[in-house]
Order: C-alpha cells, then sequence, then structure tokens
C-alpha cells in the first residue's frame, strides 16, 4: 500500500494515527518525549518555586502585587478552550471529515494566538512597571519559566500552521494523519502546563 | 537503487556517510568520534599527571591545569564514554532485537551530529581564548565569575551534544519498545538491549534537568539573568541541585550498558546461559529508579542539614544491593561454567574485582559524616576512575574486541589484545590505588601542585608512572584496531559461541539487515537453532519480500550546523559576562537558529516516503556480498 | 512497514458502529471539558474569595491535579486500550511526574539553608 492511497470513510481505519508502523512509532516516540518534558518543566517549575519574590535588598515587586487574576483568568479559559477544539479536530480527523478538521484546526490556532496576545501585553506591562528580565532572581525566573511556556504556545501555532497549509490540498492520508495526532497531543500538553502555571505561579502567587 | 554495491569516488563516500541513517554506518561514526575525543581527554589527562609527577613542578601554569582537568572530566564523560556506548548501542540493539534499523533513523543521524558538532564546538574554546576552567561540574559560585569565555563555550557545547544525546536516548527507547522481532518478548531480550533500555530512560530523565541548568547559566553568563547571582536574591545551590540530579544518573546512564556488554561477553565465554536473567532485568530497572533518588549525596557538605543527608545516605547504600545481585551473578554465570579465557573474558575478569573495589569505597563515601574527611580528597578522584575505568573503559575495550567482528567483520588480534588488557590493567591500578591514600593522607583534588615533605611525593611518582602505562596501552589498543585492517574476514560467528541474534546475521552484514525477519524462540535465540542443529541459523517470521528502508538525508547535518552557527553568536551576546562582546553576535545567533528552523520546516514540508528494496535485488546484493549460493 | 497495511472497506454496520462511538465518545469529551471549565473556575472563585491561604494552597492543587489527569486521560486517550504500547507510555509519565514531585519538594526544602 502507498502512502497516497486516497481513501473514503469507508475505508478509512478506526485509529488512522497507529493504522502504519510509523504511525505507531510516532504516537509511541512523542510520548515519551512528552514525559521528558514534564521533568523539563519540572525543573523550571521547581527553580521558580525556589526563587519566587527573591531579589535585591528592598526590592519592591512581589507576586502579590504584580498579578492579575481577570487577565491570567481569560488567558486559561483561552488556552482550555482551544485544548477542547483540537480534540474536536481529532474527533473530525477519525471521522475522515477534513474539511471540518482543518475548521477546528483554525479556531485552535485563533484561540492559542488570543492567549499569545495576552501573554505578550503581560510581559509588556510588567516591563512597563520596571519588572524587567534583569531586574532580580524573581523575574529572570518568571520570564524564563512563563516565556519557556510561551516558546512551546508559539511553536504549537507555527506546528499546527505548517501542518494546515502543507496538506490543504491533498487531505488526509496515513502519512499525515499521525502527524495531525502528535500536533494535538503537544497543544494537550501545553494545556497541562499552563494548568501547573496558573495554578501555582498565579492563583497561590496571589495569595502569597 | 543496486548503486550501494558499487565502487565509490571518495567525495561520494564523504557525502555518504554526512548523509547516512544507517544504524551500523552512524555506530562506526560514534565509534570514530568517540575515540579522537577519548584520546584527546587521555592526553590531558598525562599532562595533568606529568605535573603531579614531583612536588613544586612547573610543567604547565595553574591556569592551564584548570582548564585540563574540566576538559578531561567533560569530554571524558560527555564526548568519549557517552559516544563510544552509543557506538555499541548503535550497532548491536537493532540486530539484538532483529529490527531494520531504529524506529527513527533521521533522529539518529541527528542525534549524532548534534553531538559531533556540540563536541567541536567545545573543543574550539583552547583554540579561542580559553577553555572553561570551572571543573566538569562548572559549580555557579566559580563559574559565573570566569573571566573570558571558557564556560560560555561549555554552557554552549554541553546544550548542543546534550540535545543530540538526549534525542538518541529517546530513539533507542521507542526502538526497543515497539520494534522487536516477532517473539522476542520483553523478558527474552538480551542483557545489553535490556541495559540499553533503562539507560536511555535515564537520559531522557536525566538531560532536561542538565538543559535547564545550561540554559539558567546561559541567561546568567550571556544575558543579563540572575538564578545564581546572590546579590540578585538568586541561589547557587540550584545549580548544584539540578546538575546533580542529572549528574548522577549521568553515571548509570553509562555504567549501565557496560554492565549489559559484560552480561553479554560472560555467557559466551562461560558457554552457559547468563545466571539469573529476570534477577539482572530487575536489578538493572532498580539501578535506575534508584539512580534518580539519591543526587545530593554528592552535596554532603553543601550544608542541607541532618536529616536530608541522611535521607540521601540511606538511598545511596540502597543502590549496593541491586548492583551486589549484579556481581554475584555473574561470578555465578562464571561457575562451573566451560571458561574461556579470550581477551574479552580477561577485561571481564578484570572487571569484577576493579569494580567492587570502586562500588565499595562509594558505600563509604555515602556514609555523610565520613564524607566530610573524603570530600574533595583525592580519595574521590580514585573512587570514580575505579568505576569509571575499571567499569567503563574495561567494557569498551573488552567489547571492543568482542564485538570488533560485528562492526567491522574483523577479529582484533588475540596476543596483542592480552598484552594490552595486562599493560593497561597494570597501569591503571598503579595510577588509582594509590590516589586512595593520598587521599586519605589529605591531598586534595584539583589542585595544580603540592609541597615536598607532606609525604605526597612518592604516591603521586607511583600514579604517573601507572597514567603512563595506561597510555602505552591505549596505544597498543589503536594499533591493534588499525591491524586488523589487514586481517581476513571474520564471518559469521567468530568465537563459535554467540548466543544472540547479532551473532546469527551472515557477514558482511547487509544494509538492511536480516533479509527475513527472525522468529525468536526463547532467550538467546541464536544458541537455541545452534542446539537444535539449525543449519541455517535461524528461523524466520516471513518469506523472502520487499524491505521498506528509510532515504539518507543531508538535513541533521544542517539542523546541527544551524545551532553550532548560532552558538557563536550566543557566546559574543552584548549582555554576556565576558565583557568581550562582537557587533555580529546577534545577527550571527538569529541566522542560525533560522537555518536550523528551516531546516526543521523543509523537513516536515518534504514528503519522506522511503524506499523499497524488492526481493531481485536483495538476491543480488546478497550474490555479490556472499558469492553464489553463499560459497563467498 | 506502511506496505503492511491493509486496506480494508468496512461494512455499513460497522460504519455506523463506528461513528456512533466517535459520537459518544465526544459527547463525554465535551462533560470532560465542562468539567475542567468548572474546577478551574471554583480555583479562581475560593482565591478571589479570600479564604486562608492554608486552605486554599493545598485546594488549587488538588484542582490542578485532577485536571492533569482528565487531560492525560480523556483528551490525550491515555485511556485509550487501542493505544500502542499505553501501558509503557503510562509508565513513562507517571515516572516522570514522580520526578517532578521530588524535584518540587527538593528545591522547596533543600535550596535555602
Amino acid at each position: 500500500m502507498d502512502y497516497n492511497t486516497k481513501f473514503t470513510p469507508h475505508t478509512w481505519p478506526d485509529h488512522p494515527e497507529q493504522a502504519t508502523m510509523e504511525g505507531k512509532n510516532k504516537v509511541v516516540g512523542f510520548w515519551i518525549f512528552l514525559a521528558c518534558e514534564v521533568v523539563l518543566f519540572a525543573s523550571l517549575f521547581a527553580t521558580y518555586l525556589a526563587l519566587k519574590n527573591k531579589g535585591p535588598a528592598g526590592m519592591e515587586f512581589s507576586t502579590q502585587e504584580l498579578f492579575e487574576l481577570p487577565l491570567a483568568f481569560a488567558m486559561t479559559m483561552l488556552l482550555l478552550t482551544s485544548s477542547l477544539t483540537s480534540v474536536y479536530a481529532i474527533y473530525h480527523m477519525r471521522n475522515f471529515n477534513f474539511k471540518a478538521m482543518q475548521t477546528w484546526l483554525a479556531i485552535t490556532l485563533l484561540l492559542g494566538l488570543g492567549f499569545l496576545c495576552l501573554e505578550i501585553y503581560e510581559f509588556y506591562h510588567y516591563v512597563h512597571l520596571g519588572f524587567t528580565f534583569s531586574q532580580s532572581a524573581f523575574s529572570t525566573a518568571f520570564y524564563t519559566l512563563v516565556g519557556t511556556h510561551g516558546a512551546h504556545v508559539t511553536l504549537g501555532l507555527i506546528w499546527f500552521t505548517t501542518l494546515m497549509i502543507r496538506n490543504a490540498k491533498r487531505g488526509l492520508n496515513l502519512y499525515n494523519a499521525p502527524k495531525f495526532f502528535v500536533a494535538a497531543l503537544y497543544w494537550h500538553f501545553i494545556d497541562v502546563v499552563w494548568v501547573f502555571i496558573f495554578t501555582v505561579v498565579y492563583l497561590m502567587g496571589v495569595i502569597g | 537503487m543496486s548503486s550501494h554495491t558499487q565502487k565509490k569516488s571518495f567525495g561520494a563516500s564523504v557525502w555518504d556517510y554526512i548523509t547516512t541513517v544507517d544504524h551500523k554506518k552512524l555506530a562506526v561514526m560514534y565509534l570514530l568520534a568517540g575515540t579522537l575525543f577519548f584520546a584527546i581527554a587521555g592526553f590531558e589527562a598525562l599532562l595533568m599527571r606529568i605535573q603531579l609527577m614531583k612536588p613544586n613542578n612547573d610543567f604547565i601554569s595553574a591556569g592551564f591545569f584548570n582548564e585540563l582537568l574540566t576538559m578531561h572530566g567533560t569530554t571524558m564523560l560527555f564526548l568519549a564514554a557517552t559516544p563510544l556506548l552509543f557506538a555499541f548501542m548503535n550497532m548491536l540493539v537493532p540486530l539484538q532485537i532483529g529490527a531494520r534499523d531504529v524506529a527513527f533513523p533521521f533522529l539518529n543521524s541527528l542525534g549524532f551530529w548534534l553531538f559531533f558538532l556540540g563536541a567541536v564546538f567545545l573543543h574550539l574554546s583552547f583554540f579561542m581564548g580559553g577553555a572553561p576552567d570551572a571543573g566538569w561540574t562548572s559549580y555557579a559560585s566559580l563559574s559565573l565569575y570566569s573571566p573570558g569565555h571558557g564556560i560560555d563555550f561549555y554552557v554552549l557545547g554541553l546544550q548542543i551534544s546534550g540535545f543530540g544525546t538526549l534525542i538518541s536516548g529517546l530513539n533507542f527507547i521507542v526502538t526497543i519498545i515497539t520494534m522487536r522481532a516477532p517473539g522476542m518478548t520483553f523478558m527474552r531480550m538480551p542483557l545489553f538491549t535490556w541495559t540499553a533500555l533503562v539507560s536511555s530512560a535515564l537520559i531522557l530523565f536525566a538531560f532536561p534537568p542538565l538543559t535547564v541548568g545550561l540554559v539558567l547559566m546561559l541567561f546568567d553568563r550571556m544575558f543579563g539573568g540572575n538564578f545564581f547571582d546572590h546579590t540578585m536574591g538568586g541561589n547557587t545551590v540550584i545549580w548544584e541541585h539540578l546538575f546533580w540530579i542529572f549528574g548522577h544518573p549521568e553515571v548509570y546512564i553509562l555504567v549501565l550498558p557496560a554492565f549489559g556488554l559484560f552480561s553479554e561477553i560472560i555467557p559466551t565465554f562461560s558457554r552457559k546461559r547468563l545466571f539469573g536473567y529476570s534477577s539482572m532485568v530487575f536489578a538493572t530497572i532498580l539501578i535506575g529508579f534508584l539512580g534518580f533518588m539519591v543526587w545530593a549525596h554528592h552535596m554532603f557538605t553543601t550544608g542541607l542539614g541532618p536529616t536530608a543527608n541522611a535521607i540521601f545516605a540511606v538511598a545511596t547504600m540502597a543502590i549496593a544491593v541491586p548492583t551486589g545481585m549484579k556481581v554475584f551473578n555473574w561470578i555465578l554465570t562464571i561457575w562451573g561454567g566451560s571458561i574461556k579465557v579470550t581477551t574479552p573474558m580477561l577485561y571481564a575478569l578484570g572487571f569484577i574485582p576493579s569494580f567492587v573495589a570502586g562500588g565499595v569505597t562509594g558505600v563509604m563515601q555515602a556514609s555523610a559524616p565520613l564524607d566530610y574527611q573524603l570530600h574533595d580528597s583525592y580519595f574521590i578522584v580514585a573512587h570514580f576512575h575505579y568505576v569509571i575505568v575499571g567499569g567503563i573503559v574495561t567494557a569498551l575495550f573488552g567489547s571492543a574486541h568482542f564485538y570488533w567482528p560485528i562492526f567491522f567483520n574483523r577479529m582484533l588480534d588475540e596476543k596483542l589484545g592480552k598484552w594490552t588488557f595486562w599493560v593497561f590493567f597494570i597501569g591503571f591500578h598503579l595510577t588509582f590505588f594509590v590516589q586512595h591514600f593520598l587521599g586519605l593522607m589529605g591531598m586534595p583534588r584539583r589542585v595544580f601542585t603540592y609541597m615536598e615533605g607532606q609525604g605526597w611525593d612518592q604516591f603521586n611518582y607511583i600514579s604517573t608512572v601507572g597514567a603512563a602505562m595506561m597510555g602505552v596501552g591505549v596505544v597498543m589498543m589503536v594499533i591493534n584496531c588499525l591491524l586488523s585492517i589487514k586481517r581476513p574476514p571474520a564471518g559469521r560467528d567468530p568465537w563459535g559461541d554467540g548466543r544472540t541474534l547479532e551473532w546469527a546475521i551472515p557477514q558482511p552484514i547487509p544494509f538492511y539487515n536480516f533479509r527475513q525477519t527472525p522468529l525468536v524462540r526463547g532467550l538467546d535465540p541464536y544458541w537455541i537453532e545452534k542446539q537444535e542443529g539449525n543449519k541455517e541459523g535461524m528461523i524466520y517470521a516471513e518469506p523472502l519480500g520487499d524491505i521498506h528502508m528509510p532515504n539518507n538525508s543531508a538535513l541533521p547535518f544542517v539542523i546541527s550546523l544551524g545551532l553550532f552557527i548560532a552558538a557563536f553568536g550566543a557566546l559574543y551576546s552584548p549582555l554576556g559576562v565576558a565583557e568581550d562582546s562582537r557587533t555580529w553576535a546577534i545577527p550571527v545567533l538569529i541566522i542560525g537558529l533560522l537555518i536550523t528552523f528551516g531546516a526543521m520546516i523543509v523537513r516536515s514540508v518534504k514528503d519522506d516516503h522511503g524506499f523499497h528494496l524488492h526481493k531481485e535485488e536483495i538476491l543480488e546484493i546478497e550474490e555479490q556480498l556472499y558469492g553464489k549460493g553463499g560459497k563467498k | 512497514m506502511s506496505h503492511d497495511t491493509p486496506v480494508v472497506a468496512k461494512s455499513q454496520a460497522q460504519y455506523e458502529y463506528d461513528r456512533h462511538h466517535n459520537a459518544v465518545h465526544m459527547r463525554k469529551q465535551v462533560i470532560n471539558f465542562a468539567i475542567m471549565i468548572f474546577l478551574t473556575f471554583i480555583a479562581f472563585a475560593v482565591v478571589a474569595a479570600d479564604f486562608s491561604p492554608y486552605l486554599i494552597a493545598p485546594f488549587v492543587l488538588l484542582l490542578a491535579g485532577i485536571q492533569v489527569v482528565l487531560q492525560l486521560y480523556a483528551f490525550m486517550h491515555l485511556e485509550d486500550k487501542k493505544t500502542h504500547f499505553g501501558g509503557v507510555i503510562a509508565f513513562f509519565m507517571w515516572f516522570g511526574i514522580l520526578l517532578a514531585f521530588t524535584f518540587f519538594l527538593a528545591f522547596l526544602t533543600i535550596v535555602w539553608w
């Protein structure tokens, strides 16, 4: 069988992302990679916790004064919703409905973009207050942790865009189905990390 | 696709090696690169030993001595031992599980090039204003204030080569999980494959903390961060934690595959199945697990408090239990076997007592109160060299002899090999045994010279003589390898006692490995087939048919090259501690990253379906390799 | 290998069954999503309501933990028995999470002295 075999909804396998050996390898490999990312983010979180509110003598910034709940809430909602929309995309991928999948991916992309804009606004705001990257150990740790997450979001957006453009004309096949599936996994993982960021950084920051 | 059997021009061969995704060629590249860096780091060690040969020596300066000790440690662990073990893992794991190649051949090549270019970058420091000089641990309180670019080279070089190691580790995990031949259940895997799996899992979980630690150091050194600067609220202990969370598993990353290699050599030359196979597997996993729970025993004297010290001391001592299980299993495998003392077996026999000695001094240091005495003394140096040289280097030399016919279809010379063993082995014990006493007498490690009249002179002199013998041993080993070019082809199963699948494959190994995927009927499958008088070698799980193989690609090299270029940009960053910035720094950084990400996008946009090798082509290749009817 | 994958046309009954199965599954996902939103809402609410930090901290951490399990097992299909080597994958993920826990513990207790 060739990778470019055309499918119909009736011949499309039940788990298209794992129908080929390459697909199986890709899914297993990507999960293992995510386990590695768990440890990566854990190291960043641990560093942040150790350096939270630490700065030069007389530093005026602290989590309680800096963070605002409404903004964090809006960002959380955007990212959580985008996680659901990517689930919809995979649902349509499994039903061999390419158009619907692309639409839901586009919605995911827009929500992710909205999240990114809010994050950029937030950073801009803090820098404006004088809370720059080099201001204190706390600021460095904060920007590194949240910034690494932001970089992951950016990478995810580029990834989705590339996938959508590349496959716009040719539709679904067993070569690109695992690619869409894995990109969605990545997007969920970004959401998992954000759940911890809004809990550990923002919520627990506001209570001090 | 029959061009692979024709004679190629030199340029075409080089291009072939740059673009190859074949695990066997990459294994050879790892072997060559690892040997190169092993030689460099060994030479650095010799310079240090010459400097310490007599008191108040002025052979090299104090600053250069610091650079040498840093580069010796860093190179040996990251750029010599790791790639040399990867060479064996790359070569053997797919063969031992009966796979065509690793799960992600492209990533395999990417891993190699990232490692190699990162290593080259690190070594450029010698020619570009001085090498790193804060020790291989590069504690932040030292390295933040190191003038010049040495530490920057360390951070960027290790970052790049660390990515390579991480990618390769991930690749091995997936390969071992998903690519096993029919019948090759987890509990039938050869022990080397098991140790490769556990060691790769350790890489997967240990390298991210190192990556984070290096990123934090990168930000502090080059982009105005404050993680470790206490005047800005930072904390240098964070570096110590992150480094040792990585650093301790790193020891097991290296030693577990070495255990695996000996677990292949010992049963082969005892002509007896490995004693306690399942307990060996269990011990391997347990060592891997405990390896993550003990990192703070490197930091007993940091002042973590008695509770933390006690917890980590007990956890550390617990690791001696599974390790002891392994030692007893090896001894019981030899016990009552029909033993052939070949060169690999000689290394195995030398390994057991040497490694036990290193392990016992390790348990001594695990006791926190005693560690306050031993910390930062030559006792530590003696301990870890007993583990690393006595455990890992003997494994590498022994398995180089053992597996040379798999790599190159040639045997190494047994007589020269045995001489090499004795010269190297005696040199090793001369060098490091006396260092235990130097440590107990109070000689601190990492000093470039010492005063006379402290009773250290004699032992230091002996140590240097031993180091020279080790150097001679390595040279003899290399000569042996070079002489093997002239030797006749070894053929299949040249030791006559091969047990596992890699010996069942005909030599020279075609690029698609087994023509048909073998069927595995138990532990030590080739041994089973030989016992049952199977002349063919193996029975197969599929009829002869088309084989799907991956395409070669130059993209891994380009991706790695992009990071290599970007590293120069970061090195001369205008915010750097080194105060030696260049105006082109940021543009170069961006250009490098663009090359990398551009190549990644090309990779994901361009379809890569691989190619099919047809039945007729397979038969044609085999006729060229083995002659008509396999009679060549 | 890709050429080992046969193209099999599903029977009409199988096709409809799969469709239905997918749709039911998707409905469950929407419910999971509703639960997540609800949990998030509570988490923000208790902080906004200004309860004692000793109550809030463990509570929001617990909610975060539940959300992560939901994401992993529902959205990321770790519960799916058809996932290849799902058990091995889950083992790796949970080992990573265990390590994450030890890092937090260490960096909160034995960094400052």
